[in-house]
């Protein structure tokens, strides 16, 4: 903390400020976020960057099927990364792949966030019976693994897109639920929620200004982590033919189209994808590692 | 302590009675059992017949009473594809997968708990760090597509190991094991290894957490101003006092193992009751699925309620927390 005799400079800087010089202090974290920003670029800019657009089925060519990598197409350009038993080129198929993946991660994340957030945060206001039973319900929830919850949620509601997101919303929300609650009972006794309930604000106002930023670094770790998470328990509902539809392929889909062929050799149908996903989800856990160090309280000078 | 261990049986039967009621309506209820259980091609009368006998025309209640009490008699129904009874099916393949989950498991303690104890002694140095860098990796690493690289190695590059399957079984006490026998091995390796990682990775952290906490405690520096040995430190004081947590997350994450052999079992083709599940999803074989989900829930709770009861026994602070509360 800062003493009386602290600059002035030091006084009017953003905590976001702070957070990013602590976070690039370290090699490895900058890597990752490094990594993962070219990640997000590539999803994003995939239909510029790819050399074809791999669900346009005029653009491929039966001819071109299961080439290993580094094979000449037609045209004089080069599959760097093979093809997969449509004649798809495996690096357009992946930057694209990495987009619905990205996108299914980001939203259900996003979704579960703000559920999370509204029952921890009222779980932790109201106390009593609200707070039992929400608390209850996580409880049970976590006691579970995450993968068990999908499969019974997939049984029973069935496949496609927005099903798996419903299922990881559903899952998600019990985590941030918990660390909210956890988070918002520490800043409710601090003077400052007194001092703002004295002056007799609503609750809706004391609930979403003055406890909820305070509780957002833990819940800034939580949501990256679980994005990581999310991203990985897609692809795997994917991969055992639960997930997403034919029609988007995610990495898991492309990865699991890839099995039938590792047998004969043909590995770059299933390892290129799953070189993906894996870069994706070490670079997210690299950049939650690092900051979860940053943002805990207990480690700031 | 009695009354600790009615009221925490009577939650688990609790939950246990939520998870049959969430379970059923949610594979019963939800959407239309009759599209599926009925061969479109039938006329009206034969669609009335079949659902009279299967009992759909009943108020959901009841269907659910015929549900529980077939339950509690082990009766979960039959299986639509298999046509044999569905409980039947899953004990059947119970053996694979807890032969699976537990060598998986083994291998998870076994190596987990050195590497993660050296991790913890000698955190900056290369090893530690090596270690704790390959537990972030063993954290990231897709399970089923660390399985395929597997395959792809050590059965097609290679040709060390076969890539399916759990190969010929021995019987013990009646019940088809694998590894008894060196072909079993070979077939278990894999699988084992691939469904161990991610619990490696968790002992890992979680001994190297407990060692370098528990090193700066004072019982450590007494029993070494003693004049103790290191290694009798380490192995009897250190190693002591981190077991119980160590030895809770063991029994709460076997369930998970198990859980998780879904994936594993359907990369390697292992003929367990994850490979069931997965096969029925796909053939919306629901008695199946909802034989599966009532016995995974039960063990979990199972589980859940010996480890609690056993922490009780291990920590004292537990039961009277209880007793005030």
């Amino acid at each position: 903390m800062s003493g009386a005799e602290a600059p002035v400079a030091r006084a009017v800087e953003s905590p976001a400020k702070r957070v990013f010089a602590d976070f690039v202090a370290n090699p490895t974290a900058v890597f990752g976020l490094a990594l993962l920003a070219l990640i997000v670029l590539l999803a994003v800019l995939a239909p510029l960057v790819s050399p074809q657009n791999p669900y346009d089925l005029a653009q491929l060519d039966v001819m071109d099927a299961r080439l290993p990598p580094g094979s000449a197409t037609a045209d004089g350009g080069t599959f760097w990364l093979g093809t997969d038993d449509q004649g798809r080129d495996m690096l357009s198929a992946i930057f694209y792949g990495l987009r619905i993946s990205l996108m299914v991660g980001a939203t259900s994340t996003a979704f579960a966030l703000v559920i999370g957030l509204t029952m921890g945060l009222c779980a932790a206001y109201f106390g009593g019976r609200v707070e039992t039973l929400i608390m209850r319900v996580v409880d049970i929830q976590l006691s579970f693994p995450a993968i068990l919850i999908a499969l019974i949620l997939i049984a029973v509601l069935g496949q496609g897109t927005g099903k798996v997101i419903a299922a990881l919303v559903t899952i998600q929300w019990a985590y941030y639920a918990r660390t909210v609650r956890g988070a918002a009972l520490v800043e409710k006794r601090k003077e400052y929620v007194e001092a703002a309930r004295c002056l007799a604000l609503p609750p809706v106002r004391i609930v979403f200004r003055h406890l909820l930023p305070n509780c957002l670094p833990p819940l800034i770790v939580v949501a990256t982590v679980q994005v990581a998470a999310a991203i990985a328990l897609e692809a795997t509902l994917s991969f055992l033919g639960l997930g997403l539809p034919i029609t988007e392929p995610s990495l898991g889909l492309l990865i699991a189209n890839g099995y039938q062929y590792l047998l004969s050799g043909k590995y770059w149908i299933s390892f290129f994808p799953g070189l993906a996903l894996l870069a994706t989800i070490v670079s997210i856990n690299l950049c939650a590692d690092q900051l979860r160090d940053v943002l805990n309280p207990r480690l700031q000078r | 302590m009695s009354v600790y261990v009615v009221r925490r049986t009577l939650q688990a039967l609790l939950v246990l009675f939520v998870m049959s009621v969430l379970v059923f309506a949610g594979v019963y209820a939800v959407g239309n059992p009759v599209d599926i259980l009925i061969n479109p091609m039938a006329d009206q009368i034969e669609r009335e017949q079949a659902i009279a006998a299967l009992g759909l025309d009943k108020p959901l209640w009841e269907q659910y009473t015929t549900f529980i009490e077939g339950a509690v008699t082990g009766d979960l129904g039959r299986s639509f594809v298999h046509a044999a009874p569905a409980l039947g099916l899953i004990l059947e393949r119970m053996p694979a997968t807890l032969e699976l989950a537990s060598a998986a498991m083994l291998i998870a303690v076994l190596l987990g708990i050195p590497l993660g104890l050296w991790a913890g002694l000698k955190p900056h140095s290369f090893a530690g760090r090596s270690i704790m860098a390959g537990s972030i990796l063993g954290f990231s690493l897709p399970t089923f597509w660390v399985g395929l690289m597997l395959i792809m190695v050590f059965s097609v590059m290679l040709g060390w190991l076969p890539s399916n399957g759990r190969g010929p079984t021995v019987e013990l006490l009646g019940v088809p094991v694998s590894f008894l026998s060196l072909e079993g091995w070979r077939h278990l390796a894999m699988p084992a290894t691939n469904l161990a990682l991610f619990k490696l990775a968790l002992l890992i952290r979680l001994t190297r957490a407990g060692t370098r906490e528990a090193l700066l405690q004072d019982y450590v520096k007494f029993a070494r101003a003693k004049g103790l040995s290191n290694a009798r430190v380490i192995l009897v004081h250190v190693l002591r006092n981190i077991l119980i947590p160590i030895v809770t997350v063991i029994g709460l994450e076997f369930g998970s193992v198990i859980a998780f052999a879904i994936v594993t079992e359907s990369v390697f083709a292992w003929p367990g009751m994850g490979k069931l599940l997965i096969d029925s999803i796909n053939l919306l074989d629901r008695p199946v699925i909802v034989a599966y989900l009532m016995v995974i829930v039960t063990i979990f709770i199972v589980i859940n309620l010996l480890v609690d009861l056993l922490y009780s026994v291990l920590d004292p602070r537990v039961r009277l927390a209880e007793a005030k509360g």
